[in-house]
């Protein structure tokens, strides 16, 4: 009965982030023999660039899925941090960057905290309450900035280098994802606090009994998630160099996707930190490559929703294969 | 020190309205395993939960290696080394197993509190290799079979130096093979000095692996013997108690042709080899203990989940329902189990609810006939004794005997000639029973064969002409109701001696 069928076990369990590591290098072979400019150096760190904000933001919205939640709000949060980051700098130009982060990651954790609060407290549906607060943060945004857009000429140059900016030859923003990639991968993988956010996704009630504290882990990664929110709206700002009531309408879909194609369960308990920079990069090669192929931007879209509907349907079949090898196993 | 590790005195326990225990006593020596036996709703659960601290007894005293405790939750019985493993594993299946051993206790470096990984694998994998396992700590919990699990589970006992586990019907859910696996490592944790309770339905449990049986009834001690002390009649007679009398005499109705016939019926994980037939006019209680797989096989009788092998022939044709519509177009309905999740639409009003299967003949030129409608709920209403203000109510607002007769009465819109009931008394009290009886005997003399999944004895024997038990998935006894006893039917369903299929002609 203790069989031996690890092996077999062994590959159906990896095959998600080998076949997604396969995928991106066959399309990355196919695309490069399309356009030759695809892999080099500037062209991968322009890609980097660009996906680095979306994985940063991927990390907390990966802890919300794995506790059956979902953060519709965080694109509204994003134009809040950095409408008010960006109003800061244009009041007080002198004000030193790594402060401006710190501030919208404050205001994305106080909006966190208030999701967190519904979610974990009072028992609203994730889905609900995020759809709620994604109205509200939006309104706010508005409110504060009173409709008007805060432009490049009203922000001080350290603020705008801080995406532009470089450490040790790298780009800053590149350089803040690996930090946080790394600092999360630590907390998930080899804290207490990390494994009990999977058990409390993985089997609910049992967490509970087992003495977990979970509305305090399920608050907590709200709070998270809205604080990367926060730092990822400072980032936005910054690299686009313009802050307006309308940023990032929608950017939560891509966060969701970029999640769903690096193998995060929807339905909560599971998804790796390795699958999720998979994706991550997966969905901003989709967005660098397509164009530089000349995919008719009409026609990009669609292909993006093809592709993650492929992931999805690849990720029932492999789950699906599992439970029959789990039912054969049992023997009348 | 007393020579009990554990010892229970005069435990009761009354819920509102039911009386759970009832002077019980128990005691467990170390490095024994004492099994509980008992009927449904004997009692045993609660008993384990008051060791478990998960309820606490109104009455009743505990002792701790003859010391006088208390267990007031969890907490407190965890700290006595007690530790219970139950029927449903209770994991996380998207943890490794060396998660689900250690959660709460994680083994984390002093300072950094970072989880030692490496030493929390290895300590794994030295239980597992103890336990005679051979799967790898790092394994997904949900990738493996109940049986693996369950050892999981002990592990996880282990590693919090349990010495007293409970197991709660470990082998509910396991096969053979897999149950003598479970009782090996089970003989090994006594012969390490752990003591071991083991609630189990099943005969063959009692007889491989315990020393001593405690035997509840209906929420009363029975008595406490050896092994060798008591033989299966016995036992067998000391769960059961009195000869159960007719509670409800059996019409006697004309059986007609055979409507129904079932040949070797299998699903793979669920059944294998059921044959049976059925006649019209009939009524045949399919029995067996929860888990034997009475309900998969009527849900791939109904159309509701496949089956891969076998043959099912129907009113003379063979068939095979790929939906549950095909096989009410056919004749054949379902009472299911869960009726509120599967019976009945709740926010409904009555005679929407009645006729929703057969909704063309309520309908004229395609639009439905709330006349009709109303008309037909009220003849069935008044037939059925239904206790309603009036055919508008909504069905959540009905008793869960009148809620069972207004889907009586749904399946009795459709075009029936065989009905499949699903545990049909099941939470319903004595008065809508009888009601619910009195129906089963007007549809019996109406013709329609009928097929009634239940778990009670008094059911089984009273209403029923002939009886088909099931154990694990197969048939183990076909019986006439008319020459079989109680004990028969048990011995079937447990699955000791006496097992032989007689066709009950």
């Amino acid at each position: 009965m203790v069989s031996d069928r690890k092996n077999l076990r062994f590959k159906t369990e990896n095959f998600r982030e080998l076949g997604l590591l396969l995928f991106i290098i066959l399309l990355s072979v196919l695309i490069q023999f399309r356009n030759p400019t695809f892999l080099t150096f500037s062209n991968i760190e322009t890609l980097l660039i660009n996906a680095s904000i979306l994985s940063i933001l991927a990390v907390g919205m990966m802890m919300v899925l794995i506790v059956r939640g979902i953060d519709l709000s965080i694109g509204s949060t994003i134009a809040f941090s950095g409408m008010i980051s960006a109003m800061t700098v244009a009041s007080y130009p002198h004000i030193h960057p790594l402060i401006s982060i710190l501030q919208g990651t404050l205001v994305g954790s106080g909006v966190g905290f208030l999701i967190g609060l519904l979610v974990a407290k009072f028992k609203v549906l994730p889905i609900i309450a995020t759809l709620g607060m994604m109205n509200v943060v939006r309104g706010f945004t508005f409110l504060v900035s009173k409709g008007r857009w805060i432009s490049a000429y009203q922000m001080s140059i350290p603020f705008k280098e801080i995406a532009t900016g470089r450490i040790l030859g790298m780009n800053t923003l590149v350089v803040i994802a690996v930090v946080i990639y790394s600092a999360f991968y630590y907390f998930i993988n080899h804290t207490r606090t990390g494994r009990q956010i999977y058990a409390v996704g993985s089997n609910p009630d049992a967490a509970e009994v087992s003495g977990i504290p979970k509305i305090r882990i399920i608050w907590m990664v709200y709070i998270l998630m809205g604080a990367l929110a926060g730092l990822a709206g400072v980032l936005w700002v910054s690299r686009f160099a313009s802050a307006q009531g309308d940023t990032a309408v929608g950017y939560e879909m891509n966060v969701i996707a970029a999640c769903v194609l690096g193998g995060i369960s929807i339905s909560g308990g599971s998804g790796k930190v390795s699958g999720l920079i998979l994706g991550a990069v997966l969905f901003g090669i989709l967005n660098n490559a397509l164009p530089l192929i000349n995919v008719s931007p009409f026609w990009q879209q669609g292909i993006q929703g093809v592709v993650i509907l492929s992931a999805v349907l690849i990720n029932v079949m492999v789950k699906r294969t599992n439970e029959r090898q789990a039912l054969r196993r049992r023997i009348i | 020190m007393s020579e009990y590790i554990l010892e229970l005195r005069g435990i009761s326990k009354t819920f509102p309205g039911v009386k759970a225990l009832d002077d019980v006593n128990f005691n467990l020596k170390p490095g024994e395993i004492h099994s509980i036996m008992g009927e449904n709703g004997a009692g045993k659960s609660t008993l384990i939960k008051i060791m478990t601290g998960v309820y606490i007894a109104d009455e009743g005293q505990m002792f701790f290696n003859g010391e006088s405790v208390v267990i007031k939750n969890t907490n407190d019985s965890q700290r006595l080394g007690i530790a219970a493993i139950y029927q449903y594993v209770t994991s996380y299946p998207d943890l490794s197993v060396t998660e689900n051993i250690f959660i709460r206790h994680e083994k984390v470096h002093p300072i950094t509190k970072k989880i030692r990984w490496k030493a929390m694998h290895q300590a794994a994998s030295e239980l597992l290799r103890q336990l005679g396992a051979s799967f790898d700590p790092r394994t997904r919990m949900g990738t493996l079979s109940v049986a693996q699990q369950q050892i999981v589970e002990i592990a996880k006992a282990l590693s919090v130096n349990a010495r007293i586990i409970i197991m709660d019907e470990p082998t509910a859910a396991l096969s053979n093979r897999e149950s003598e696996e479970l009782y090996r490592v089970t003989e090994k944790l006594r012969n390490d000095g752990v003591a071991i309770i083991f609630i189990s339905h099943r005969m063959e449990d009692f007889y491989r692996l315990a020393d001593r049986v405690t035997v509840l009834r209906d929420a009363k001690y029975i008595g406490t013997w050896n092994k060798s002390d008591i033989d299966h009649d016995k036992l067998v007679m000391a769960m059961v108690g009195r000869e159960i009398t007719q509670m409800f005499p059996k019409r006697s109705v004309r059986i007609g042709k055979e409507i129904l016939r079932v040949e070797n019926l299998g699903r793979e994980g669920y059944f294998k080899d059921i044959s049976f037939n059925l006649h019209k006019g009939e009524i045949l209680a399919l029995t067996g203990l929860v888990g034997a797989g009475r309900t998969e096989l009527c849900e791939s009788l109904y159309g509701i989940a496949p089956f891969d092998e076998g043959a099912i022939w129907f009113d003379g044709k063979q068939v095979k329902f790929r939906h549950p519509r095909e096989a009410l177009d056919n004749g054949l309905g379902y009472l299911p189990e869960d009726r509120l999740g599967h019976g009945l639409v709740l926010d409904w009003e009555l005679f929407r609810n009645v006729s929703l299967p057969a909704l063309k003949e309520f309908s004229f030129r395609g639009f439905l006939s709330l006349m009709k409608e109303i008309r037909k709920t009220k003849e069935f209403g008044e037939r059925l004794e239904v206790k309603a203000t009036s055919v508008f109510d909504k069905a959540a607002t009905l008793s869960g005997g009148n809620q069972q007769k207004i889907i009586v009465a749904k399946l009795l819109t459709a075009d029936l000639k065989v009905i499949i009931l699903d545990e049909p008394t099941k939470g319903v009290d004595v008065g809508a029973k009888t009601a619910i009886f009195d129906i089963m005997g007007d549809l019996a003399e109406m013709g329609y064969g009928i097929i009634m999944i239940s778990s009670e004895m008094v059911e089984v024997l009273g209403l029923s002409d002939r009886i088909v038990v099931m154990k694990e998935g197969r048939v183990t006894a076909v019986l006439n109701t008319a020459h079989t006893s109680q004990e028969q039917i048990l011995r079937s369903a447990l699955g000791s001696a006496n097992g032989e299929v007689n066709h009950g002609k």
